[in-house]
């Protein structure tokens, strides 16, 4: 029994045997040949059953697979009609005298370089491609027939270095259980095809085909990225046991995803997720978010060498709204400084960086890149529900500040004859204690608030949780932190088409959601995979007594206290965390 | 010959389906046609060509074609640039 740990590409547990699928490798002929006529035949020859190859597995793709997955076939027969390919190689043979093969092999290699080293996944992915049909041509030339993996007599575990788009498509996938790859990574097309078949993968496990043999039982765990071969007994039932949870996670989740979070005596809750880029609102959907209630745009900032363009802002932004027809999408404005910089914006070092410049303070100072940013969202608010939020606030003064940059763009836009949403949502974090003691006054200025739970903790109890030694202060059960929170959603209650929401940590707390619903709480944003948890609570509860345990729990005088009277209140109504 | 500049306006520029579609319709017709960019020049019927070219949006190109169909040709890849793929 041995266990190896990778890449984790796609989620769940699979145990089944091995199958190592090893291509037999293409010796590439490097002597020069003399009849250059012959060696063009050869390669026209090939090129023409290369073309039929691919058309029968393009229509196989398209009856097991979908559209989409026979397109990569189409783009594979356009490598081989085009004319730098064409021309490249008869070029190679005809002025360089090398053999077929090896001219297929050279120009492969040269547009392999060539896209393989753009930055971009689009671009490694049609690298790939270009690959896997040099490869095809070259086995074709050399009559070498590779194995396929279309027809397994048992359930099975592929092993492989890789795996192709070709290699995927012949796969007879009702027998395959998962993938474990020496090479890989999320955005392979062995992962994406693991995660569009619904099977696990653990990629990136450098040498798993020289360990492990066909017929060798191992389980592939999608959620630890951990492969196991030959487990022993014990850890074979713990694994299953791993599995039939996982599968009844999944049970849970789809008997759950359509249904709204209501309370058994009606009130209707808004789950919404937490983003760092578009790619995130795939796991929002499929949980059953029915919007993005916070989208942390610093991820945009700060995966780029150079500030990004109002235009590929634009284009993330609309990318999220255009997912959420219905559903709102909250977008924080750039929250940066403190413990996050950015290349290419220089910042002084402070004493104090959390009591300092960052978030909306550094916008405000630096008004051209808070306008991009704000131009971006105003021009993608036509394409769904977009809300605008500023963190960090402290005051209305700073409220009003923003709010003026904010309706400067408005008017640029006007002037450009652009279209935008003039009707917007602007709200603000609550993370700071004066934003939540002064909530009456800030919310004149505004349509919404969200609850930055993580900051304001650390603020009002003065406690950096990153610090072992006063850690065990960090807590959000504080009575003061709940009396905070009362008091932002008592203020709200009292303005018409106002809400308050909370996008902190404790959101997507089972132990928490009780509480907060009581407290008076409408949006719970969280990340994804919490969120099917959350709504079966709401569903499980009435919003009456929600509120008298929230009551209660408000008079208590420490976290502890709470903490025990809620799991208590919970255990009484048959909520099990 | 002939030869025409046009900007390519559609949000993801020669890229993905666009570049398909934009090397598709070249290779409708028997001229010999390339793209311009930046003094370099592309054949218009590559789609690795087409693709490496890294035609963004924005970017203006010039569109040459030398053959019997060469005017059709211009006007068809041109047109396509123009009505942004069907974007």
């Amino acid at each position: 029994m041995f266990v190896k740990e990778g890449i984790i590409a796609s989620p769940g547990i699979a145990i089944a045997k091995a199958f190592v699928y090893e291509k037999i490798a293409v010796e590439v002929n490097k002597n020069k040949t003399d009849d250059t006529q012959a060696e063009i035949e050869k390669f026209h020859v090939a090129l023409k059953l290369s073309h039929q190859q691919l058309e029968s597995i393009r229509l196989k793709a398209i009856a097991e697979l979908g559209e989409d997955e026979g397109a990569i076939f189409e783009a594979h027969a356009m490598v081989l009609d085009d004319p730098e390919f064409v021309e490249g190689v008869e070029a190679e043979i005809n002025e360089n005298q090398l053999s077929a093969d090896f001219a297929v092999n050279v120009v492969t290699d040269r547009f392999y370089a060539i896209f393989d080293q753009m930055d971009d996944p689009y671009f490694s992915a049609r690298a790939a491609d270009i690959k896997d049909v040099g490869t095809r041509v070259q086995n074709n030339i050399l009559g070498i027939v590779q194995a396929d993996l279309s027809s397994l007599n048992e359930d099975v575990i592929i092993i492989a270095d890789d795996l192709t788009p070709s290699d995927t498509a012949q796969m007879d996938k009702k027998r395959v259980m998962g993938f474990a790859t020496n090479i890989g990574s999320r955005t392979s097309h062995t992962a994406i095809m693991a995660r569009s078949l619904e099977i696990p993968a653990v990629l990136g496990l450098c040498d798993i085909t020289d360990t492990v043999k066909t017929g060798d039982l191992m389980v592939v765990d999608g959620l630890t990225g951990k492969v196991c071969i030959n487990p022993t007994n014990e850890q074979l039932a713990s694994y299953e046991n791993e599995k039939q949870k996982y599968q009844d996670y999944l049970k849970e989740l789809e008997e759950l995803k359509d249904l709204d979070a209501i309370t058994l005596d009606g009130r209707k809750i808004e789950l919404v997720g937490n983003i760092g880029e578009p790619n995130d609102v795939a796991g929002v959907l499929k949980n059953g978010g029915v919007g993005v209630g916070l989208y942390r745009t610093e991820f945009l900032y700060m995966n780029s060498d150079v500030m990004p363009s109002e235009e590929k802002q634009f284009a993330a932004y609309r990318s999220v709204l255009e997912a959420f027809p219905n559903g709102p999408v909250v977008i924080r404005t750039l929250d940066i400084g403190g413990d996050k910089k950015l290349p290419y914006l220089p910042m002084d070092n402070e004493l104090n960086p959390f009591l300092g410049l960052r978030a909306i303070r550094l916008c405000l100072k630096e008004v051209g890149l808070f306008k991009t940013q704000l131009r971006a969202i105003l021009r993608a608010s036509i394409y769904g529900h977009a809300h605008i939020m500023f963190p960090m606030i402290s005051s209305i003064t700073e409220v009003r500040q923003a709010k003026a940059i904010l309706f400067d763009c408005m008017k640029e836009l006007d002037a450009e004859q652009v279209a935008y949403d003039k009707a917007v949502k602007v709200g603000v974090m609550i993370e700071i204690p004066s934003a939540a003691i002064a909530a009456d006054i800030i919310c004149k200025e505004v349509d919404f608030f969200s609850i930055g739970t993580n900051d304001l903790c650390q603020y009002t109890l003065a406690v950096d949780r990153m610090n072992q030694e006063v850690s065990y202060l960090y807590d959000p059960f504080n009575p003061a932190i709940l009396r905070l929170i009362k008091q932002v959603t008592a203020t709200s209650d009292k303005k018409e088409n106002f809400f308050t929401g909370m996008c902190g940590e404790m959101a997507g707390d089972p132990a928490a959601a009780v509480l907060l619903l009581g407290l008076g709480l409408y949006e719970f944003s969280m990340s994804a995979l919490a969120i099917p948890q959350i709504k079966k609570i709401i569903r499980s509860v009435r919003y009456e007594d929600a509120k008298v345990i929230a009551e209660t729990a408000l008079n208590l005088e420490t976290g502890e206290e709470i903490m025990d009277f809620i799991q208590d209140a919970m255990k009484k109504l048959n909520i099990n965390i | 010959m002939i030869k025409k500049e046009v900007t390519v306006l559609n949000a993801t520029g020669l890229h993905a389906r666009p570049a398909s579609m934009f090397v598709q319709t070249a290779g409708k017709f028997k001229s010999k046609i390339f793209v311009i960019k930046d003094g370099n020049s592309i054949n218009a019927k590559s789609i690795m060509g087409i693709m490496a070219g890294g035609i963004s949006q924005g970017t203006t190109i010039e569109i040459q074609a030398e053959g019997e169909d060469e005017m059709e040709a211009v006007d068809a890849l041109v047109q396509l640039i123009n009505d942004k793929f069907g974007e």
